[in-house]
């Protein structure tokens, strides 16, 4: 073997557990005997859900362990050396220089204190690989590799001048600026939205090529990978299930847990459901809200926003983030009190604040939050949790609260013996089944979902939908669906309204809005869920509406259109301008697009009339 | 199939395509993500400090009882002089008033634990109230709380003490008050600090959003997760708290004779550095105070290695 023929990286069977310590002997192994490589210049993807140990693999590539565990056998190779027990010195050569590592969140890897573009060469120059010019030279190229924006003069910047999908690109040039064999990649976009998902998907690829650099790339997202990686390891419980070139992997996956991930994979795909009638009964309804942070005289994020939502019925609220989803929501529950309008309840118009609403009316509204971890009081026992609103709405006390806690557990699917459990004995998906529980437990009429499956990984996503759905069919409990992540809405709303810049750009029936898309932006958004094929994101960044939509991000204006700076469409002195006019969709007077262009139907007929 | 296969054909690495053996009825449940978590031991030095503080405290609890002498009694009253060297009848020898040394070191005991911890939880009571509702409540009355511990805070403590004992005079009432309103402004401000980070989770904001009260949401959302830092914290300040009494003692203004204490019993005896036969009556009050402040810390070290260092950031 040739030593052009030594993989970049190999894993062979490589072993994790938990270390001994303190007189316990050494525990489970999270790794067990996964064998991988990765070849000069190929990016491999290691796939599965939280748990599965992917990040834990992929961060031996750097010679680390995470704390309690420890490599107990097996070997991980980077260019043919063991990197599994290298002395702290030999580490510091590594890590950086030969091996690097870009990280989930770009927001928590930068030092908000210092300007960026010392950040990027910081290692190169701490390593003495480069001089200080050749670094600030290299990182230039970099950024321009990595289609950032004024390339010569981002560096100057601090962290909190540049957006989200910046960052995380920025994080990219970071790693790369030492020119390192090997890219580890830990979940570059899981916390990003679609459309800023793109662009960084493209960047990675980009630099990858250009840079002529291995990567080890960790998601959960198998659309995601299908789009950058050449091989997929399919990982489960700390062992490989299945691995192989992308395309045949998912082109005729074997593995029936591999399966299972294609098949947790949500598609844009509207459901006809139950039209809504025009003297449906209408549960929640808000009219009119303009709402913001902080001074009157700040600008607002909601402007002039309608919602009314039919009892039974599931209303999706799509938007990147900063379009003023989580805001609406909050104004619905009472958690922020808007500059104008009003919210109704069953045709009565409720105080805006929680303190003003009387306990019966804060019990039909009840607010699931994002993040279970956070949402969860680590405190207090899964029955303490579920038992609280029984007891507080409901005056249950004792057995019968009891009784009613594990009727609750048994509906969300988990069993009975979880009421003594905390918080932190339960899975990610665990927590956020009782998360629900808890706010079904006040027997609601409106359950306001801000985002609850976006910080969790498909198959558990795929597994809370599923009971949402129950829930829905079997409780005839209303919804108002926030979240990013339209393939999610679509499959599960029958009406969504689309946010930009703090206003309704589109608002209708599910398949009105989306087969086909008619507002520019909801069109972006429909082209940005990713597709479960490779290829994809060649083709979807080919089209004419994505190459303005990256370029910059929204803002909440006063006047014209919010969506104007990144719409292909945008007409200048009318759009930036007037505030478009309301327009009734072709099929349905309830549909109701913003937007300056008469409607049609298909792309041809639109460019048609943009181009004259 | 091994997974052998999958490297090694012809000297060519590459991940062709496997597939792990699979029985037919696998269960794939979600796997737990959660941590491992540590459980809470102690180390050596923590161990060491648990037995001296057993030690310190019983002694307290039961020395005055089991020692023949009264604090004011004296062992020898035929034979008066002071600083007698220990022996039989006084194990640890005379003090300047010739008398028992270790009757007085177990009275002193009691006393100064007991002021100390009493100050301490006053000042818990106090701070931690005023801390945490100052995080919940926000707005003005954060502001008017703050600029009041400002206020307290730029006072140095022990002259301030100085001053309010020679005001009002020295009682054990005075100075458990005096020192525990002191130590609530330092309470105060770690209180409110971590009710801070606290307040801004989503699982307080839930409760709001369920209509809890003001009261609900501080004892069951705020107060067991404050708990554990503050809990670590406690020890710290009972040991500043029994430096800061032990130090009024010795100017004279704490606990006053011919009542014992060991800030006072180390002033008492001072002269028996020059003239005494033995140096019993000064270093066993002072070793008494070192070695119980000493090993609270060890035992505060271990738990807040255990909270997770957190602690030593706030303070």
């Amino acid at each position: 073997m040739s030593v052009s023929d030594t993989p970049v990286f190999q894993a062979r069977g490589l072993t994790i557990r938990v270390a001994a310590s303190d007189g316990r002997p050494a525990g489970r192994e999270i790794v067990r005997g996964v064998d991988f490589v990765v070849p000069r210049g190929k990016v491999v993807a290691l796939i599965g859900e939280s748990g599965s140990g992917k990040t834990t693999i992929a961060l031996s590539a750097l010679g680390y362990t995470r704390p309690g565990l420890e490599f107990s056998a097996g070997s991980a190779l980077v260019d043919g050396r063991d990197v599994t027990g290298l002395s702290r010195q030999e580490l510091g050569q590594l890590r950086g220089l030969e091996v690097a590592y870009v990280a989930q969140s770009a927001a928590a890897a930068f030092n908000p204190a210092m300007r960026i573009g010392n950040q990027v060469i910081e290692a190169a120059i701490l390593k003495g690989t480069m001089s200080r010019s050749a670094a600030i030279e290299r990182a230039r190229n970099l950024y321009e590799a990595l289609d950032l924006p004024d390339p010569a003069t981002i560096g100057d910047r601090y962290p909190h001048q540049v957006s989200g999908g910046q960052l995380q690109r920025l994080m990219m040039a970071m790693a790369l600026c030492t020119g390192p064999k090997l890219l580890v990649l830990d979940e570059p976009t899981t916390a990003l939205d679609v459309t800023t998902q793109i662009e960084v998907l493209k960047a990675v690829n980009n630099a990858i090529a250009q840079e002529g650099s291995a990567a080890i790339y960790v998601s959960h997202d198998l659309a995601v990978v299908a789009q950058v990686a050449n091989d997929i390891v399919v990982l489960y419980d700390g062992e490989v299930m299945e691995k192989g070139p992308v395309e045949t992997v998912i082109a005729t996956p074997q593995h029936s847990y591999t399966r299972r991930l294609m098949d947790a994979v949500p598609k844009v795909d509207v459901s006809p459901g139950t039209a809504p009638s025009s003297d449906r009964d209408i549960v929640l309804e808000a009219k009119n809200i303009t709402a913001g942070y902080g001074k009157s005289t700040l600008p607002a994020v909601l402007q002039d926003v309608q919602i009314s939502v039919g009892r039974g019925q599931a209303i999706g609220i799509i938007g990147e983030s900063g379009s003023g989803k989580s805001t609406l929501a909050r104004v619905l529950a009472g958690l922020l009190v808007p500059r104008s309008g009003e919210v109704l309840l069953d045709g009565q118009v409720v105080g805006s604040s929680t303190k003003q609403r009387p306990r019966e009316i804060l019990r039909k509204v009840q607010f699931v939050f994002q993040m279970a971890d956070t949402a969860l009081n680590p405190q207090q026992t899964i029955g303490e949790i579920i038992g609280r609103p029984l007891t507080f709405y409901g005056g249950l006390r004792g057995r019968a609260r009891r009784k009613r806690t594990s009727e609750i557990l048994d509906r969300i699917g988990l069993p009975e013996a979880f009421a003594k459990r905390r918080p932190s004995e339960l899975s990610g998906g665990q927590k956020q089944r009782i998360n629900l529980a808890r706010a079904l437990a006040a027997d609601p009429e409106v359950l306001i979902c801000d985002e609850v499956t976006s910080a969790l990984d498909t198959i558990v996503a795929a597994n809370i939908m599923e009971l949402l759905e129950n829930l829905r069919r079997d409780l005839g409990v209303s919804f108002v669906f926030i979240s990013h992540d339209l393939s999610t809405v679509s499959s599960f709303a029958e009406e969504i309204i689309v946010l930009y810049g703090g206003r309704i750009v589109e608002s209708g029936k599910a398949i009105d809005v989306l087969s086909p898309p008619f507002h520019p932006y909801t069109r972006l958004l429909v082209a940005s869920a990713p597709e479960l094929r490779t290829g994809w994101l060649e083709d979807v960044v080919a089209t004419q509406s994505m190459r303005s939509a990256a370029i910059n991000s929204a803002k909440a204006t006063a006047h014209g259109c919010p969506f104007f700076d990144r719409c292909p469409l945008a007409i200048p002195g009318t759009c930036d301008k007037i505030t478009p006019p309301l327009q009734t969709g072709p099929r349905s007077v309830q549909h109701v697009i913003a937007c300056h262009y008469p409607i049609f139907s298909d792309d041809a007929s639109l460019l048609n009339f943009a181009r004259n | 199939m091994t997974q052998e296969h999958s490297f090694q054909t012809d000297g060519v690495l590459t991940n062709a395509h496997w597939v792990a053996p699979q029985g037919d009825d696998r269960v794939y449940d979600e796997l737990s993500d959660s941590a491992p978590r540590g459980t809470f031991r102690l180390s050596i030095p923590g161990w060491i400090g648990v037995a001296v503080v057993v030690f310190w405290i019983v002694f307290a609890a039961i020395g005055p009882m089991v020692i023949p002498w009264g604090e004011n009694d004296l062992p020898f009253p035929d034979a008066y002089s002071e600083f007698q060297a220990p022996q039989p009848g006084a194990w640890l020898g005379t003090d300047v008033s010739d008398r028992d040394i270790l009757s007085r070191l177990a009275w002193g005991a009691r006393r100064t634990i007991l002021i100390s911890l009493a100050a301490t939880v006053l000042a818990y009571l106090v701070g931690v109230t005023l801390g945490l509702g100052s995080a919940v409540v926000g707005g003005r009355i954060d502001t008017i709380l703050g600029r009041i511990n400002d206020a307290l805070l730029s006072l140095p403590s022990l002259m301030f003490g100085l001053v309010v004992v020679a005001a009002v005079g020295s009682s054990s009432f005075i100075l458990i008050t005096t020192a525990g309103l002191i130590y609530a402004n330092v309470v105060y401000r770690l209180a409110r600090a971590i009710g801070m980070e606290i307040v801004v989770m989503d699982y307080v904001e839930a409760a709001r959003a369920r209509g809890e009260g003001l009261w609900w949401i501080i004892r069951r959302e705020i107060w067991p997760n404050a708990r554990i830092p503050l809990i670590s914290d406690f020890g710290l300040r009972l040991i500043f708290v029994i430096l800061f009494i032990s130090s009024l003692s010795f100017l004279g203004l704490g606990v006053q004779p011919p009542h014992a204490d060991w800030g006072s019993m180390v002033r008492e005896n001072i002269g028996a550095l020059q003239y005494g036969d033995s140096m019993v009556p000064v270093l066993a009050p002072a070793l008494a105070i070192a070695t119980l402040t000493i090993s609270i810390n060890f035992i505060v070290d271990d738990v807040s290695t255990y909270v997770g260092g957190k602690l030593s950031g706030r303070v």
